[in-house]
Protein backbone atom coordinates (compact mmCIF):
# COMPACT_ATOMS: atom_id res chain seq x y z
CA UNK A 1 0.00 0.00 0.00
CA UNK A 2 2.70 2.47 0.96
CA UNK A 3 4.99 1.45 -1.88
CA UNK A 4 2.19 2.15 -4.65
CA UNK A 5 1.65 5.55 -2.36
CA UNK A 6 5.23 6.53 -2.67
CA UNK A 7 5.46 5.77 -6.31
CA UNK A 8 2.38 8.09 -6.92
CA UNK A 9 3.29 10.85 -4.76
CA UNK A 10 6.03 11.04 -7.56
CA UNK A 11 4.92 14.31 -9.33
CA UNK A 12 5.65 12.37 -13.05
CA UNK A 13 3.55 9.63 -12.31
CA UNK A 14 0.94 11.22 -10.52
CA UNK A 15 0.65 13.32 -13.94
CA UNK A 16 0.53 9.93 -16.13
CA UNK A 17 -1.92 8.50 -13.13
CA UNK A 18 -4.22 11.62 -13.53
CA UNK A 19 -4.96 12.36 -17.42
CA UNK A 20 -7.39 9.36 -17.71
CA UNK A 21 -8.81 10.63 -14.25
CA UNK A 22 -8.75 14.51 -15.50
CA UNK A 23 -10.80 13.43 -19.29
CA UNK A 24 -13.45 11.45 -17.06
CA UNK A 25 -14.16 13.76 -14.44
CA UNK A 26 -14.53 17.05 -17.12
CA UNK A 27 -17.29 15.14 -18.93
CA UNK A 28 -18.77 13.56 -16.21
CA UNK A 29 -19.62 16.29 -14.08
CA UNK A 30 -20.88 18.28 -16.64
CA UNK A 31 -23.18 16.14 -17.29
CA UNK A 32 -24.12 15.27 -13.87
CA UNK A 33 -24.30 18.93 -13.15
CA UNK A 34 -26.62 19.66 -16.34
CA UNK A 35 -29.09 16.71 -15.20
CA UNK A 36 -28.85 17.85 -11.49
CA UNK A 37 -30.03 21.48 -12.99
CA UNK A 38 -32.96 20.07 -15.03
CA UNK A 39 -34.29 18.34 -11.53
CA UNK A 40 -33.45 20.99 -8.85
CA UNK A 41 -34.98 24.01 -11.37
CA UNK A 42 -38.02 22.15 -13.02
CA UNK A 43 -38.22 18.72 -11.83
CA UNK A 44 -38.32 18.80 -7.96
CA UNK A 45 -41.38 20.00 -6.40
CA UNK A 46 -41.22 23.27 -4.06
CA UNK A 47 -41.30 23.33 -0.41
CA UNK A 48 -44.03 23.46 2.04
CA UNK A 49 -42.92 26.63 3.33
CA UNK A 50 -40.52 28.25 1.24
CA UNK A 51 -42.29 27.45 -2.05
CA UNK A 52 -39.48 28.20 -5.19
CA UNK A 53 -36.88 29.82 -2.68
CA UNK A 54 -35.97 26.25 -1.83
CA UNK A 55 -34.29 25.82 -5.37
CA UNK A 56 -31.55 28.10 -4.07
CA UNK A 57 -30.68 24.96 -1.41
CA UNK A 58 -29.62 22.68 -4.86
CA UNK A 59 -26.52 25.30 -5.22
CA UNK A 60 -25.93 26.56 -1.87
CA UNK A 61 -25.59 23.54 0.07
CA UNK A 62 -23.24 21.70 -2.36
CA UNK A 63 -21.39 24.55 -2.60
CA UNK A 64 -20.91 24.85 1.29
CA UNK A 65 -20.13 20.82 1.58
CA UNK A 66 -17.85 21.66 -1.04
CA UNK A 67 -16.17 24.12 0.56
CA UNK A 68 -15.75 22.24 4.10
CA UNK A 69 -14.56 19.12 1.80
CA UNK A 70 -11.77 20.94 -0.09
CA UNK A 71 -10.68 22.73 3.52
CA UNK A 72 -10.74 19.34 4.57
CA UNK A 73 -8.54 18.12 2.17
CA UNK A 74 -6.51 20.98 2.32
CA UNK A 75 -5.56 19.98 5.80
CA UNK A 76 -4.73 16.56 5.51
CA UNK A 77 -2.59 17.37 2.35
CA UNK A 78 -0.88 19.86 4.63
CA UNK A 79 -0.44 17.31 7.28
CA UNK A 80 1.27 15.12 4.70
CA UNK A 81 3.71 17.72 3.48
CA UNK A 82 4.68 18.62 6.98
CA UNK A 83 6.04 15.58 8.01
CA UNK A 84 6.26 13.35 4.90
CA UNK A 85 7.61 16.54 3.09
CA UNK A 86 6.52 14.62 -0.03
CA UNK A 87 5.99 17.90 -2.08
CA UNK A 88 2.92 16.93 -4.34
CA UNK A 89 1.07 17.07 -1.45
CA UNK A 90 1.69 20.85 -0.81
CA UNK A 91 0.99 21.49 -4.47
CA UNK A 92 -2.62 19.86 -4.55
CA UNK A 93 -2.82 21.75 -1.35
CA UNK A 94 -2.44 24.92 -3.02
CA UNK A 95 -4.18 24.44 -6.09
CA UNK A 96 -7.57 23.16 -4.40
CA UNK A 97 -7.51 26.80 -2.21
CA UNK A 98 -8.85 28.99 -5.18
CA UNK A 99 -11.21 26.20 -5.99
CA UNK A 100 -12.35 26.87 -1.93
CA UNK A 101 -12.40 30.26 -2.37
CA UNK A 102 -14.78 30.48 -5.07
CA UNK A 103 -16.93 27.48 -3.38
CA UNK A 104 -17.04 29.15 -0.58
CA UNK A 105 -18.30 32.93 -1.93
CA UNK A 106 -20.78 31.08 -3.70
CA UNK A 107 -22.39 29.50 -0.43
CA UNK A 108 -22.19 32.91 1.12
CA UNK A 109 -23.93 34.50 -1.49
CA UNK A 110 -26.48 32.34 -1.94
CA UNK A 111 -26.74 31.83 1.44
CA UNK A 112 -27.63 35.21 1.97
CA UNK A 113 -29.69 35.80 -1.05
CA UNK A 114 -32.16 33.18 0.55
CA UNK A 115 -31.74 34.79 3.68
CA UNK A 116 -33.68 38.05 3.10
CA UNK A 117 -36.61 35.98 1.52
CA UNK A 118 -37.16 32.96 4.58
CA UNK A 119 -35.68 35.26 7.26
CA UNK A 120 -36.57 38.71 6.98
CA UNK A 121 -32.43 39.24 6.32
CA UNK A 122 -29.31 39.09 4.20
CA UNK A 123 -26.88 38.39 7.24
CA UNK A 124 -27.30 37.47 11.13
CA UNK A 125 -23.91 37.26 12.99
CA UNK A 126 -25.18 33.66 14.47
CA UNK A 127 -22.61 31.04 15.03
CA UNK A 128 -23.13 28.81 11.67
CA UNK A 129 -22.46 32.03 9.55
CA UNK A 130 -20.09 33.83 11.48
CA UNK A 131 -18.09 30.44 11.50
CA UNK A 132 -18.24 30.03 7.88
CA UNK A 133 -17.32 33.51 7.28
CA UNK A 134 -13.63 32.65 8.91
CA UNK A 135 -13.92 29.59 6.80
CA UNK A 136 -13.63 32.43 3.88
CA UNK A 137 -11.18 34.46 5.17
CA UNK A 138 -8.99 31.50 6.49
CA UNK A 139 -9.36 30.45 2.39
CA UNK A 140 -8.34 34.27 1.68
CA UNK A 141 -5.40 33.92 4.10
CA UNK A 142 -4.11 31.19 2.56
CA UNK A 143 -4.49 32.10 -0.71
CA UNK A 144 -1.99 35.17 -0.05
CA UNK A 145 0.64 33.62 1.45
CA UNK A 146 0.62 31.53 -1.58
CA UNK A 147 0.53 34.42 -3.70
CA UNK A 148 3.15 35.80 -1.89
CA UNK A 149 5.62 33.19 -2.27
CA UNK A 150 5.22 32.04 -5.67
CA UNK A 151 8.08 29.84 -6.76
CA UNK A 152 9.69 30.21 -3.37
CA UNK A 153 9.68 27.58 -0.52
CA UNK A 154 10.07 30.28 1.46
CA UNK A 155 6.07 30.44 2.53
CA UNK A 156 5.64 26.91 2.45
CA UNK A 157 5.64 26.16 6.40
CA UNK A 158 3.67 29.72 6.91
CA UNK A 159 0.90 27.72 4.54
CA UNK A 160 1.01 24.64 6.21
CA UNK A 161 0.54 26.09 9.54
CA UNK A 162 -2.23 28.02 8.77
CA UNK A 163 -4.05 25.27 6.98
CA UNK A 164 -3.55 23.47 10.05
CA UNK A 165 -4.70 26.24 12.45
CA UNK A 166 -8.04 26.68 10.12
CA UNK A 167 -8.65 23.39 10.22
CA UNK A 168 -10.07 23.47 13.98
CA UNK A 169 -12.96 25.80 12.13
CA UNK A 170 -14.45 22.67 10.13
CA UNK A 171 -15.86 21.02 13.52
CA UNK A 172 -17.26 24.06 14.88
CA UNK A 173 -19.03 24.86 11.27
CA UNK A 174 -20.47 21.68 11.00
CA UNK A 175 -21.67 21.77 15.30
CA UNK A 176 -22.20 25.18 15.34
CA UNK A 177 -25.90 24.52 14.92
CA UNK A 178 -25.85 22.33 17.68
CA UNK A 179 -23.97 23.81 20.16
CA UNK A 180 -25.27 27.25 20.03
CA UNK A 181 -28.49 28.31 19.46
CA UNK A 182 -28.61 30.30 15.90
CA UNK A 183 -31.27 31.48 13.21
CA UNK A 184 -29.26 28.69 10.66
CA UNK A 185 -31.54 25.46 10.87
CA UNK A 186 -29.86 22.35 11.61
CA UNK A 187 -28.66 19.70 9.79
CA UNK A 188 -31.11 18.02 7.60
CA UNK A 189 -28.66 14.97 5.83
CA UNK A 190 -26.20 13.87 8.56
CA UNK A 191 -28.01 13.96 12.03
CA UNK A 192 -29.12 11.73 14.54
CA UNK A 193 -33.26 10.85 13.76
CA UNK A 194 -32.46 10.11 9.75
CA UNK A 195 -32.84 12.41 7.04
CA UNK A 196 -35.32 15.26 6.69
CA UNK A 197 -35.37 16.10 3.20
CA UNK A 198 -38.08 14.42 1.27
CA UNK A 199 -36.72 11.74 -1.47
CA UNK A 200 -37.86 13.88 -4.48
CA UNK A 201 -35.39 16.62 -2.89
CA UNK A 202 -32.92 14.76 -2.34
CA UNK A 203 -32.22 13.18 -5.72
CA UNK A 204 -31.40 16.87 -7.25
CA UNK A 205 -29.43 17.70 -3.94
CA UNK A 206 -26.96 14.59 -4.58
CA UNK A 207 -26.70 15.11 -7.73
CA UNK A 208 -25.12 18.58 -7.44
CA UNK A 209 -23.23 17.56 -4.94
CA UNK A 210 -21.64 14.62 -6.74
CA UNK A 211 -21.26 17.23 -9.99
CA UNK A 212 -19.62 19.60 -7.99
CA UNK A 213 -17.83 17.02 -6.46
CA UNK A 214 -16.36 16.06 -9.97
CA UNK A 215 -16.04 19.37 -10.64
CA UNK A 216 -13.49 19.82 -7.91
CA UNK A 217 -11.41 16.62 -9.29
CA UNK A 218 -11.66 18.27 -12.49
CA UNK A 219 -10.14 21.65 -11.89
CA UNK A 220 -7.38 20.49 -9.29
CA UNK A 221 -6.10 18.02 -11.95
CA UNK A 222 -6.02 20.61 -14.40
CA UNK A 223 -3.97 22.98 -11.87
CA UNK A 224 -2.00 20.76 -10.74
CA UNK A 225 -0.81 20.15 -14.31
CA UNK A 226 -0.27 23.28 -15.24
CA UNK A 227 1.84 24.06 -11.77
CA UNK A 228 4.08 21.05 -12.46
CA UNK A 229 4.66 21.79 -16.30
CA UNK A 230 5.18 25.60 -14.76
CA UNK A 231 8.13 24.05 -12.61
CA UNK A 232 9.92 22.21 -15.22
CA UNK A 233 9.91 25.66 -17.68
CA UNK A 234 11.61 27.07 -14.49
CA UNK A 235 13.98 24.72 -13.95
CA UNK A 236 15.03 24.29 -17.41
CA UNK A 237 15.27 28.25 -17.97
CA UNK A 238 17.01 28.22 -14.61
CA UNK A 239 19.72 25.39 -16.01
CA UNK A 240 23.45 26.83 -16.14
CA UNK A 241 24.35 25.34 -19.28
CA UNK A 242 21.06 26.89 -21.54
CA UNK B 1 12.56 7.24 10.07
CA UNK B 2 13.30 9.02 13.38
CA UNK B 3 13.26 12.55 11.95
CA UNK B 4 9.62 11.97 10.92
CA UNK B 5 8.01 10.67 14.11
CA UNK B 6 9.92 13.81 15.29
CA UNK B 7 8.09 16.14 13.16
CA UNK B 8 4.58 14.25 13.75
CA UNK B 9 5.05 14.99 17.34
CA UNK B 10 5.83 18.74 17.16
CA UNK B 11 2.61 18.66 15.03
CA UNK B 12 0.27 17.27 17.53
CA UNK B 13 1.49 18.89 20.67
CA UNK B 14 1.14 22.22 18.59
CA UNK B 15 -2.32 21.23 17.88
CA UNK B 16 -3.33 20.12 20.60
CA UNK B 17 -2.26 23.84 22.05
CA UNK B 18 -4.44 25.44 19.58
CA UNK B 19 -7.75 22.77 20.53
CA UNK B 20 -7.37 23.29 23.59
CA UNK B 21 -7.10 27.47 23.31
CA UNK B 22 -10.30 27.43 20.81
CA UNK B 23 -12.24 25.11 23.05
CA UNK B 24 -11.41 27.30 26.30
CA UNK B 25 -11.97 30.89 24.04
CA UNK B 26 -15.40 29.35 22.72
CA UNK B 27 -16.01 28.32 26.19
CA UNK B 28 -15.14 32.17 27.89
CA UNK B 29 -17.51 33.49 24.90
CA UNK B 30 -21.12 30.91 25.09
CA UNK B 31 -22.77 33.31 26.62
CA UNK B 32 -22.43 35.93 23.37
CA UNK B 33 -22.58 33.40 20.54
CA UNK B 34 -25.66 32.13 21.69
CA UNK B 35 -27.52 33.66 19.27
CA UNK B 36 -30.91 34.20 21.06
CA UNK B 37 -32.52 33.52 24.40
CA UNK B 38 -35.11 31.29 24.89
CA UNK B 39 -38.12 33.13 26.97
CA UNK B 40 -37.18 30.73 30.40
CA UNK B 41 -34.01 32.34 30.04
CA UNK B 42 -35.37 35.51 29.79
CA UNK B 43 -37.13 34.56 33.25
CA UNK B 44 -33.88 33.16 34.93
CA UNK B 45 -31.44 35.54 33.31
CA UNK B 46 -30.18 39.17 34.91
CA UNK B 47 -31.16 41.57 31.83
CA UNK B 48 -31.04 45.33 31.52
CA UNK B 49 -33.95 47.26 30.65
CA UNK B 50 -32.48 49.20 27.58
CA UNK B 51 -29.90 46.01 26.50
CA UNK B 52 -30.44 44.92 23.02
CA UNK B 53 -30.72 41.43 22.94
CA UNK B 54 -32.95 38.01 20.90
CA UNK B 55 -35.60 36.00 21.97
CA UNK B 56 -37.00 33.03 20.36
CA UNK B 57 -39.08 30.33 20.52
CA UNK B 58 -42.18 29.00 18.58
CA UNK B 59 -45.19 31.28 17.92
CA UNK B 60 -48.24 29.91 20.38
CA UNK B 61 -51.34 28.57 18.15
CA UNK B 62 -54.11 31.39 18.71
CA UNK B 63 -51.78 34.16 20.37
CA UNK B 64 -51.62 36.54 17.25
CA UNK B 65 -53.53 39.68 17.97
CA UNK B 66 -53.36 42.81 15.10
CA UNK B 67 -54.44 46.28 16.60
CA UNK B 68 -57.27 47.90 14.30
CA UNK B 69 -54.81 49.80 12.31
CA UNK B 70 -53.13 46.45 11.05
CA UNK B 71 -49.48 47.62 11.94
CA UNK B 72 -48.51 46.78 15.48
CA UNK B 73 -49.29 42.81 16.24
CA UNK B 74 -48.99 41.21 19.65
CA UNK B 75 -47.71 37.61 19.95
CA UNK B 76 -46.60 35.09 22.14
CA UNK B 77 -43.62 33.14 21.88
CA UNK B 78 -42.98 29.52 23.63
CA UNK B 79 -40.31 26.99 24.38
CA UNK B 80 -42.79 24.51 25.71
CA UNK B 81 -41.74 25.34 29.03
CA UNK B 82 -42.49 29.26 29.53
CA UNK B 83 -44.29 31.88 27.51
CA UNK B 84 -43.22 35.13 26.32
CA UNK B 85 -45.76 38.43 25.44
CA UNK B 86 -44.01 40.44 22.41
CA UNK B 87 -45.22 43.50 20.89
CA UNK B 88 -44.08 44.19 17.35
CA UNK B 89 -44.90 47.53 14.85
CA UNK B 90 -43.86 46.38 11.48
CA UNK B 91 -43.63 43.75 8.46
CA UNK B 92 -44.11 40.22 9.54
CA UNK B 93 -41.73 37.65 7.07
CA UNK B 94 -43.55 35.46 4.93
CA UNK B 95 -43.14 32.45 7.52
CA UNK B 96 -44.37 34.02 10.23
CA UNK B 97 -47.55 32.00 11.55
CA UNK B 98 -48.67 30.09 14.71
CA UNK B 99 -46.18 27.50 15.61
CA UNK B 100 -43.32 28.57 13.19
CA UNK B 101 -39.80 29.15 14.86
CA UNK B 102 -38.81 32.87 15.11
CA UNK B 103 -36.39 35.08 15.97
CA UNK B 104 -37.23 38.90 17.66
CA UNK B 105 -34.45 41.38 18.27
CA UNK B 106 -35.45 44.42 20.95
CA UNK B 107 -35.37 44.84 25.01
CA UNK B 108 -37.68 43.43 27.44
CA UNK B 109 -39.64 46.24 29.55
CA UNK B 110 -40.46 46.62 33.13
CA UNK B 111 -41.27 43.27 34.84
CA UNK B 112 -40.44 41.37 32.28
CA UNK B 113 -43.65 40.98 31.14
CA UNK B 114 -43.75 41.99 27.75
CA UNK B 115 -41.03 41.93 24.89
CA UNK B 116 -40.67 45.19 22.63
CA UNK B 117 -39.18 43.51 19.42
CA UNK B 118 -37.67 45.93 16.77
CA UNK B 119 -37.03 43.39 14.23
CA UNK B 120 -38.71 39.57 13.63
CA UNK B 121 -36.98 37.11 11.78
CA UNK B 122 -38.78 33.53 10.94
CA UNK B 123 -36.44 30.79 11.57
CA UNK B 124 -36.72 28.23 9.27
CA UNK B 125 -36.73 24.40 10.17
CA UNK B 126 -34.51 21.28 9.24
CA UNK B 127 -37.40 19.31 7.61
CA UNK B 128 -37.71 20.01 3.61
CA UNK B 129 -40.77 18.49 2.16
CA UNK B 130 -43.32 19.50 -1.03
CA UNK B 131 -47.00 21.11 0.36
CA UNK B 132 -48.67 17.78 -1.05
CA UNK B 133 -47.06 15.51 1.84
CA UNK B 134 -47.01 18.34 4.09
CA UNK B 135 -50.69 18.27 4.07
CA UNK B 136 -50.86 14.11 4.49
CA UNK B 137 -48.40 14.74 7.49
CA UNK B 138 -50.89 16.98 9.17
CA UNK B 139 -54.14 15.26 8.26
Amino acid sequence: MLKYFHKYANPGKFLTLALPVRKIMGIVSIGVVTVGLIFALFLSPPDYQQKETVRIMYIHVPAAWMSLMIYAFIFFSSVVFLVWKFPLFLILAKESVTIGVIFTFTALLTGSLWGKPTWGTYWVWDARLTSFLVLFFIYLGLKLIMDSFSYSSKGDYAFGYLALIGGFNLPIIKFSVDWWNTLHQPASILRTGGISISSEMLIPLFLMAIGFLFLFIYILLVSVEINLKKRKIIYYKNKPDN
Amino acid sequence: MKQKYKRLNILLIFMFAIASTIFFVLKALEEKIVFFYSPTDILNKEISLSELIRVGGLVVDNSIVFDSSGLEVLFSITDKKNVLLISYKGILPDLFREGQGIVAEGSINKGKKVFLAKKVLAKHDENYMPPEIEKMIRN
